[in-house]
């Protein structure tokens, strides 16, 4: 009876029929895709992202070059060379990220304490060139500059939570 | 002059237009077939498919046609020139001279001959010369096993397509494609013949490499079978010529078993609709279920594809030959043989 049953199976094609009607019921159904550069998916707030370094208000660069970041960064990826400003503040003469080294494990943005620099919402930066992804101070800043507001409101909506 | 203009120019003329009018459409087809198979296979996997190039990804089989015309065609040192080039022009050339005895509609045909089935059958089987030539020519491994497995494969559900074939013939009396589209006015082969249509629709995929018989260009295995040496236009001659012969496929069994031009009922509004769009749409009928097989089943072991060819289908077939044939005579309904 099981052989006639499997024959009848086999014969009338039960298995690929019914296989057939799965896939024809996901035809219909709506697609899942994100229409990627027009459509963009939800970012946590502690998304890490590309760095900024950013400013105070009043327009005054946060870093105060204590190398904390360049000390943690476990790809070594940061280089920081500092001397006293004229007004006797300290601040970077230099401050370079190596994006190809850098593995965006967030630990600069942990170590700082001013939060100056921070990886933000942004991870369309790809280039063309190797060069173009090592950051010197004035990229980063630029980047702060950019995307100040964006960051601000990260910050401001993960506090609770630190 | 006037009398080689009505002998020979123009009948010349008249042919070539008559070839146009069909290769361009075919040629068309094809193109939007690539684009058809990925977003049908993306809708089922509940993607989108291609829809950044023109309206809904429209223009995409242009944009893809750009970039293979513009690639470079590298023949490999070890190759050789001459069959390696040859080998995608008698792949393509065989998938477009087969539509000379299609029938798109009543008296639609470029060659109305009496052997058509014959010549149709002929040559499909010839296009594995164009597989095996390639993989031979390109004098690579992947290339030549995988032209191998297609030239068995092929070779293999031929068989059981010619016995479906002539249970189809032994019910119509007729080789003429014309007159299998005209015996059935009354009702379609699928409908007394459906295991046969379903063993025909099975060995066409089979012949014509299409999942889940892709074995030939099993790219986990082989690459991407005879072809993995190609590249540029001779690559995108291949891709047509396998696309041409899906299409055709469709057309063999449109004609074979779904009534070729005839309207599904011969009543009022759906009469009125011309042969060749019926024709077309039972085509493109067919089409959808080879991406449909494609988006649904794996592919099959080498050796299951070989039983299944020689002790599934060539048994059944073999005995279906037999039982047609037995219910025509002992019913008397065999057809009286069409003259020629």
């Amino acid at each position: 009876m099981s052989f006639i049953g499997r024959s009848a199976k086999a014969l009338f094609l039960k298995e690929l029929v019914s296989g057939m009607a799965l896939t024809l019921k996901y035809f219909t159904k709506p697609k899942v895709t994100l229409n990627y550069p027009y459509e963009k998916g939800p970012l946590s707030p502690r998304f890490r992202g590309e760095h900024a370094l950013r400013r105070y208000p009043n327009g005054e660069e946060r870093c105060i070059a204590c190398k904390l970041c360049e000390a943690i960064c476990p790809a070594q990826a940061i280089t920081i060379e500092a001397e006293p400003r004229a007004d006797g503040s300290r601040r970077t003469t230099r401050y370079d990220i190596d994006m190809v080294k850098c593995i965006y494990c967030g630990y600069c943005e942990e170590a700082c304490p001013v939060d100056a620099i921070v990886e933000g919402p942004n991870f369309e930066y790809a280039a063309e060139t190797r060069e173009e992804l090592l950051y010197d101070k004035a990229k980063l800043l630029t980047n702060g500059d950019r995307w100040e507001t964006e960051i601000a409101d990260r910050l401001r909506a993960d506090a609770p939570y630190r | 002059m006037v009398e080689a203009w009505n002998s020979w120019i123009w009948p010349t003329v008249w042919i070539v237009i008559k070839i146009l009018v069909i290769v361009v459409p075919i040629l068309l087809s094809v193109a939007y077939l690539t684009l058809a198979e990925r977003k049908v296979i993306g809708a089922m996997q509940l993607r989108k498919g291609p829809n950044i190039v023109g309206p809904f990804g429209l223009f995409q089989p242009l944009a893809d046609g750009a970039k293979l015309f513009l690639k470079e065609m590298i023949i490999p040192s070890g190759a050789n020139p001459g069959v390696f080039i040859l080998a995608p022009c008698v792949t393509f050339a065989l998938a477009l001279i087969a539509w000379a005895v299609i029938p798109f509609g009543e008296g639609l045909v470029l060659a109305d001959i009496n052997v058509g089935i014959l010549y149709l059958f002929a040559v499909s089987s010839l296009g594995v010369y164009g597989i095996l030539m390639a993989g031979w020519a390109s004098n690579s491994r992947y290339a030549f096993l995988g032209a191998l497995r297609s030239a068995a494969q092929m070779v293999s559900y031929e068989v059981s397509m010619g016995f479906v074939i002539i249970t189809v013939l032994l019910c119509v009396g007729s080789l003429n494609l014309s007159a299998i589209v005209e015996a059935q006015r009354g009702m379609w082969f699928v409908f007394p013949l459906f295991p046969m249509a379903v063993i025909f629709f099975i060995s066409t995929l089979a012949e014509t490499n299409r999942h889940p018989f892709d074995l030939p260009e099993a790219e986990a295995e082989l690459v991407a079978g005879y072809n993995v040496e190609y590249s540029g236009m001779a690559f995108a001659l291949f891709f047509l010529g396998e696309y041409a012969n899906m299409i055709l496929m469709s057309g063999m069994t449109t004609v074979l078993f779904l009534g070729g031009w005839l309207p599904p009922l011969d009543i009022e509004p759906l009469n009125w609709i011309p042969g060749p769009i019926w024709f077309a749409a039972k085509i493109a009928f067919c089409l959808f279920i080879f991406i449909w097989v494609r988006a649904t089943f794996p592919r099959y072991r080498y050796d299951q594809l070989m039983r299944l060819g020689w002790k599934v289908f060539l048994p059944l077939s073999l005995f279906a030959v037999a039982v047609v044939a037995g219910a025509l005579l002992a019913f008397g309904w065999l057809p009286t043989p069409v003259a020629g």
